[in-house]
């Protein structure tokens, strides 16, 4: 068997340690990601969603526990490029054209100039927009910049995707376009991904399941299995299996919060 | 929904972002004229000897001595230096004077430059670096360039490098580059320090090196700190070499020239302002060529509103 995209048990983060301004930004965190899995964290502000993210791709060491990534020490996962990362800014560099843009984790790998082209071909058709390889960031619409980023995180082909509100940033017409898209595109690289979100719809949409985080220790309550199955499209949004999920979450969401409403989750 | 709706019909296109070529080039004739215009108009209104607001001497004087006419300094140009001699004309001497300061301008400008960056480059690298050297650039820009011009003459005909003599010369470059390093090192270190936390976590999501990073972001993101400080280190590459000339005695130059033809003024008022020409016109060299090496780094981008 194959070693699990994320293995992480009873990992902690204290931030300021031994201060007065100490916190517990994750507390006792264990949770297993399979390969080609796709894993929405969800929860109000300060759950520690994002965190547990950054501690995922070694931008943020635990400071207790134990974590894997790909069967690997995180560290070791950084320095081979295992995974790929996007942020709810596309963060497109905008003196470089958006095939250059894509191009950037390869020439830090220090690929050559014409295998860098062929594979930023290969990821714009990913993401439909070779027809914009030449354009500079600023010419795109914030969907399509966040397309180009999400080709970016995918460029050298890492096993895993780890994404932090991706779509936060985009009106609601483009976000559920975005979210079909991603699906197909993880769909066809059989992409392991860590999906950060406020809202409850995407979560349910995307995931195979949704990691219910609450604030203060931040920690995990609840993880719902979604299983919506892999022909999910636009009808999707409006089964009624869909809006069960929802609830469950939501449930789950004003349970980690001991009855008081969920606050920053969105509804919509 | 297609990509084209999503892009828009009207997204800009690289070379139509600028004003047109022909308008902006047309914009220095229509100014020059401009200044034509008020500096006879006020010739031909203004008080011969100047007069006084409140007791104030205020009002400039504008007769022939003080304001000399434009066709006069015009003239002044096509006829030898020494009246009677026959010399070289004042244009040949404003000339070479302007091209042998302009030489020693661009010389200061670029050791400045170069020395600013990578002064900024370990500031940006070594907090230790920052906090230790920071404090002595901002002192440094208080010594007065007229008291460290023949102190730096001083030391350097005690120097001996490389089998090479310090010339006079060489003490003015170095005072320009004093002059213009401050505004590189000042912009370009704020420049280094943009990027925002995404970029820099995403360049270390991939491992990369600080030099790498250097490269592939702090630097372009540097840029638009870059425009304007070298514009103000190509001004002040300028004032450095035109007063270390006068304060170190370099004679070749159109600092020392402004003086030399001063001291002709009440009997040639016109020789005067051709040299003050020459320096004019090597500003706006210099100011030509910081718009050319703008124009070069920031192809390819947005423009800024009012930039």
């Amino acid at each position: 068997m194959t070693a699990a995209s994320v293995e992480a048990v009873s990992v902690g983060k204290v931030f300021n340690v031994g201060t007065r301004k100490q916190v517990d930004a994750l507390v006792d965190v264990s949770l297993t990601i399979q390969p080609g899995e796709f894993v929405s964290l969800i929860g109000p502000s300060g759950c520690g969603k994002s965190t547990l993210l950054r501690v995922f791709a070694d931008l943020l060491e635990p400071t207790s526990g134990t974590l894997s990534i790909n069967g690997k020490s995180p560290r070791q996962a950084r320095l081979d490029q295992d995974y790929g990362m996007a942020f709810q800014q596309a963060g497109l560099f905008d003196w470089r054209n958006v095939s250059k843009n894509i191009e950037l984790p390869l020439e830090i790998r220090g690929w050559d100039a014409a295998k860098r082209r062929a594979r930023s071909q290969e990821m714009l058709e990913l993401v439909k927009l070779s027809d914009f390889a030449a354009h500079m960031p600023w010419q795109l619409s914030g969907g399509m910049q966040q397309r180009v980023a999400i080709a970016r995180a995918l460029a050298a082909h890492p096993p895993l995707l780890l994404m932090d509100e991706p779509f936060g940033a985009l009106d609601e017409m483009t976000r559920e376009h975005m979210q079909a898209e991603l699906l197909g595109i993880c769909a066809a690289t059989s992409t392991t991904v860590v999906f950060v979100t406020h809202s409850i719809p995407e979560a349910v949409y995307l995931s195979d399941r949704v990691v219910v985080m609450s604030p203060r220790p931040g920690r995990i309550t609840t993880i719902i299995d979604v299983g919506l199955g892999t022909g999910r499209n636009d009808d999707t949004r409006e089964a009624s299996e869909f809006y069960g999920k929802i609830t469950e979450v939501r449930e789950a969401l004003r349970g980690a919060e001991f009855g008081v409403g969920a606050r920053g989750i969105e509804d919509r | 929904m297609t990509d084209a709706a999503v892009v828009g019909l009207d997204a800009p296109t690289p070379g139509a972002r600028r004003a047109l070529p022909v308008r902006r080039a047309l914009m220095v004739p229509v100014a020059l004229l401009l200044f034509v215009l008020v500096w006879e108009g006020y010739k031909a209104i203004g008080p011969a000897d100047g007069g006084t607001i409140f007791g104030w001497k205020l009002i400039p004087r504008s007769n022939d001595r003080a304001m000399p006419h434009i066709v006069d300094m015009l003239r002044r140009f096509g006829r030898p230096e020494v009246r009677g001699a026959n010399e070289r004309t004042v244009l040949a001497v404003v000339i070479a004077a302007t091209w042998y300061s302009l030489r020693l301008a661009l010389l200061g400008f670029v050791l400045g430059v170069g020395t600013g960056l990578l002064l900024a480059m370990v500031m940006a690298r070594f907090n230790l670096a920052r906090r230790a050297v920071l404090p002595y650039l901002v002192v440094s820009q208080t010594v007065p360039l007229i008291a460290l011009a023949p102190i730096t003459v001083s030391w350097g005909g005690k120097l001996h490098l490389f089998g090479f003599d310090f010339q006079k010369w060489m003490s003015a470059a170095v005072l320009s580059a004093f002059l213009a390093f401050f505004p590189i090192s000042v912009g370009a270190l704020r420049g280094f320090a943009s990027p925002k936390d995404s970029s820099l976590e995403l360049l270390e999501s991939y491992a990369a090196s600080w030099w790498q990073g250097f490269r592939k972001l702090r630097f372009p993101s540097a840029v638009p700190y870059l425009v304007p400080a070298l514009k103000l280190a190509a001004s002040l590459a300028v004032v450095g070499v035109v007063v270390s000339e006068i304060s170190i005695g370099l004679s070749s130059g159109i600092g020392r020239l402004i003086i030399s033809y001063y001291q002709d003024g009440t009997s040639d008022p016109a020789k005067v302002f051709t040299a003050v020409i020459g320096a004019v016109a090597l500003g706006l060299v210099m100011a030509g060529l910081v718009a050319g090496i703008d124009r070069f780094l920031t192809r390819n981008r947005p423009v800024e509103a009012g930039a």
